[in-house]
């Protein structure tokens, strides 16, 4: 069994070392000792989606996770979807289909939106629409949300990507 | 919220996790303890993750049964990347629970020790006769599914006992199936819930339903509810006679509609 506190994090390529109770979340660390605040939090109890991460590929919800839980794992974070200050091609159509007004659940739709089209390149609408049904967009109405993630499919399937 | 002050574990073997402590925790997927240790519903001194340990992730194939290590997450079953000894009724269940994010962490032996009443798992796995194995300081117990939960999140589990396995029957090749599930919307725990299996190869025939703010309720006389000779209605008011359920008529057409999709007369039944 292991209980040292020193604990190793990949967070968008880069290894990070810090000192975490561990009772600290997954989100609360990235946001507090690596200052990675695109990582929002709402409800802290799995219901709105703010805070999704990946996880080894796969959508997480950050609250729900203690920061110990993730040692040797490979975190990407909003911050860690396009290079330098270029938007990704999922960004760039959330911006072009007016997929975002205040911006406080966005990261949450990218990265789970990121996780999902790994997984299902080709989705039909219905498809992605339930992909997005645990993120709580209280603004912007999710028919925006759902274009650019369609588009976005449609773009990649048809240059290749 | 944040969580209380804790300490952690994570466990390598079964064998550390049967000497517990006062206090101590198992955490698997954390998708339902984690909400409560947020909210400070639970305080737990120490967790001991639970969630990798090779004999809780295992699963083994037999030819009447297929048997899942404890930690065995819905996303994993949902994807299909373990055996479906029901031939997909298990993958449309576990693609149905929650949302995918939760899905990629939460485990079924997680869902069945936390025995929500609205959970999936707790009816279908009761609906399909599963058994859950336990393990302990004195060894281990088989107990029938339908035994295992005693009420709202209330399990026959010990205080040292760990969930180590679910084992779940081969339906025949003949075998039918209906589960519904009424959510107000995806990803939301059951407003109320039935299953229906007809497995006439291993004569076992089981009606159950679920969401009942307790354990599921497997009703009497399944062949007269298959071949319709008794009501649906008249069968649930009956199994829930002098209970004051809201739901009651949800209940209903729970039943009604995974009898048909059992019958095959109902195409898509989440
Ligand atoms: C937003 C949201 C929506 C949800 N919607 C649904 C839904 O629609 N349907 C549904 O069924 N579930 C739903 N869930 C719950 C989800 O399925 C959880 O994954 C599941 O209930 C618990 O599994 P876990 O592995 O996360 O358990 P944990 O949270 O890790 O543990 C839960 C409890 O079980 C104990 N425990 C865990 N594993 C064992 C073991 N092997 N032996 C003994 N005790 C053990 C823990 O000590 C704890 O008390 C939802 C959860 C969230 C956050
Ligand atoms: S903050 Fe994690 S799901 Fe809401
Ligand atoms: S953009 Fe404001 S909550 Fe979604």
């Amino acid at each position: 069994m292991t209980a040292d506190r020193r604990l190793t994090l990949h967070v968008n390529g880069i290894t990070h070392s810090c000192e975490v109770e561990p009772r600290m979340t997954l989100a609360d660390c990235l946001r507090e000792k690596l200052d990675l605040t695109g990582t929002h939090l709402g409800c802290e109890h799995g219901v709105c989606g703010a805070c999704t991460v990946i996880v080894d590929g796969a959508a997480v919800r950050s609250c729900l996770m203690f920061a110990v839980q993730a040692r040797d794992s490979m975190i990407t974070t909003v911050e860690g979807l396009a290079a330098s200050d270029t938007l990704s091609d999922l960004q760039q159509a959330f911006h072009d289909h007016f997929a975002l007004q205040c911006g406080f659940c966005t990261p949450g739709f990218l990265t789970t939106a990121e996780a999902f089209l790994s997984e299902n390149p080709s989705p039909t609408r219905g498809e992605v629409q339930s992909a997005i049904s645990g993120n709580i967009c209280r603004c912007t109405g999710y028919v925006p949300i759902i274009d650019a993630i369609v588009d976005t499919a449609k773009r990649r399937l048809e240059s290749g990507k | 919220m944040k969580a209380a002050a804790f300490e952690y574990r994570r466990a390598d073997t079964l064998a550390e996790t049967l000497l517990p402590e006062l206090n101590d925790k198992p955490v698997a997927g954390n998708q339902s303890l984690g909400p409560m240790m947020n909210l400070r519903l639970a305080r737990p001194r120490r967790l001991i993750d639970i969630a990798t340990i090779p004999e809780l992730r295992k699963i083994v194939e037999s030819p009447d049964h297929v048997r899942f290590g404890a930690a065995t997450t819905h996303a994993e079953i949902e994807d299909g990347e373990t055996p479906d000894p029901t031939n997909g009724w298990m993958r449309a269940a576990a693609g149905n629970i929650a949302h995918r994010a939760v899905r990629n962490r939460g485990t079924m032996g997680g869902s069945l020790a936390h025995a929500d009443p609205a959970a999936d798992w707790v009816i279908v796995l009761t609906g399909l006769e599963a058994t859950v194995i336990v393990a302990g300081p004195v060894g281990e117990r088989r107990i029938p599914m339908e035994d295992f939960i005693n009420g709202p999140y209330t399990t026959d589990l010990g205080d040292s006992e760990l969930l180590v396995a679910i084992e779940v029957p081969r339906p025949g090749s003949s075998a039918r199936w209906g589960y519904k599930k009424f959510m107000r919307q995806v990803g939301e725990f059951a407003k109320a819930s039935a299953t229906v299996l007809i497995d006439p190869e291993n004569d076992r025939h089981r009606c159950a339903l679920g969401a009942l703010g307790g354990p599921p309720v497997i009703l009497a006389d399944p062949l007269a509810i298959i071949e319709g000779s008794v009501s649906a209605a008249d069968i649930v008011s009956a199994a829930l006679s002098g209970r004051q359920l809201q739901s009651f008529s949800m209940h209903v057409a729970a039943l009604e509609s995974a009898l048909a999709s059992a019958l095959g007369q109902q195409e898509d039944c989440a």
